[in-house]
């Protein structure tokens, strides 16, 4: 069985994936998990997962090319860059009437 | 030597060698998990070693390293449990879990004395031992699992009891038989403890090596 391993150095943080271990059962998991993730002292807990309860999705199709949907679709940088340039080069606006 | 030190020193000895028997199976532990477990084992031991000897040699006016490594073959208290060198998984594991349980016995009467800091050190040791125990009695159960692991554990285990009586005072002999005659589900042979004070052949071999690099530099190099 593997067990993956899920680490927390500091309470109340995130835990994170640390890595994995091969053991027959629960227990042995158990002992192998404290002792490569916990024995220096870098954990103050510990998640074991079997490998087959992780339910995994790796596919994302993306067929419209919809990139304003991601973060790195749509450069705020670029587009206030562009903005100013417009604004410096274009005729000022006529002050409104009240 | 009063009797305080001269309990320090046995089981500082039982600690030391038995770290470096179980350190022998660093790289070749059966799988890679086992590797890592046993090998932090086998230094947590060592480090107990540390500890005691540290104790001990503030009554005796040296340190933990010369009582350690400078002393000859000879003079080392060790159980001649832990002196044997048996590479093969059944008989270590089988060792690993008889001297779990005599130890525990042991620190359980220690953790009574009168003398504060060996109840002390014995209540600390005891909190790290039973992570040792875990990992003994978790291969025992696997073992007991099966015909063939039930075999090799009881034949390894017939084979190591005189051993593993001789790690104890006669007084806590009957209770380590008990525990282990419970947990096995059968009656053990009747024989006579092997005690401390004898001295196997694998014990100069294995203080050859252990003391070799310590012995290769000028007294009092520091490391």
């Amino acid at each position: 069985m593997i067990y993956e391993v899920f680490r927390q150095e500091r309470k109340g943080q995130p835990f994170q994936h640390a890595g994995s271990v091969v053991a027959p059962d629960e227990r042995f998991a158990e002992i192998y998990a404290r002792e490569q993730y916990g024995r220096r002292q870098e954990s103050v807990a510990l998640w074991l997962v079997p490998r087959e309860a992780v339910h995994e999705i790796d596919e994302f199709p993306d067929e419209f090319d919809l990139k304003y949907r991601r973060v790195d679709g749509y450069s705020i940088k670029a587009r206030l860059h562009e903005a100013r340039e417009k604004a410096l080069s274009s005729e000022p606006r006529a002050p409104n009437q009240p | 030597m009063n009797a305080g030190v001269e309990l320090l020193l046995t089981i500082a000895d039982d600690e030391l060698v038995l770290g470096w028997r179980n350190s022998e199976w660093t790289g070749i532990a059966p799988f890679l998990e086992e590797d890592v477990a046993f090998s932090s084992i086998a230094q947590n031991e060592i480090g107990h070693a540390r500890a005691l000897y540290e104790l001990a040699a503030a009554e005796l006016g040296t340190t933990a390293d010369e009582l350690a490594f400078d002393r000859r073959p000879e003079e080392y208290r060790c159980a001649p449990l832990v002196q044997l060198r048996r590479l093969e998984w059944a008989r270590t594991i089988a060792r690993h879990w008889l001297y779990e349980t005599a130890d525990e016995i042991r620190l359980g009467a220690l953790k009574a004395s009168d003398d504060p800091a060996i109840a002390g050190i014995a209540a600390k040791m005891d909190r790290e031992e039973a992570y040792h125990r875990m990992h003994a009695e978790m291969w025992v159960d696997r073992l007991l699992a099966s015909e063939e692991g039930r075999a090799r554990l009881n034949e390894a285990v017939d084979e190591l009891w005189p051993y593993a009586l001789g790690v104890l005072d006669d007084e806590l002999r009957p209770e380590l038989r008990r525990r282990a005659e419970e947990r096995l589900g059968r009656r053990l042979p009747g024989v006579e403890p092997v005690p401390r004070g004898v001295h196997e052949a694998e014990l100069a071999e294995l203080w050859e090596e252990m003391t070799m690099v310590r012995r290769s530099a000028p007294a009092g190099a520091r490391w």
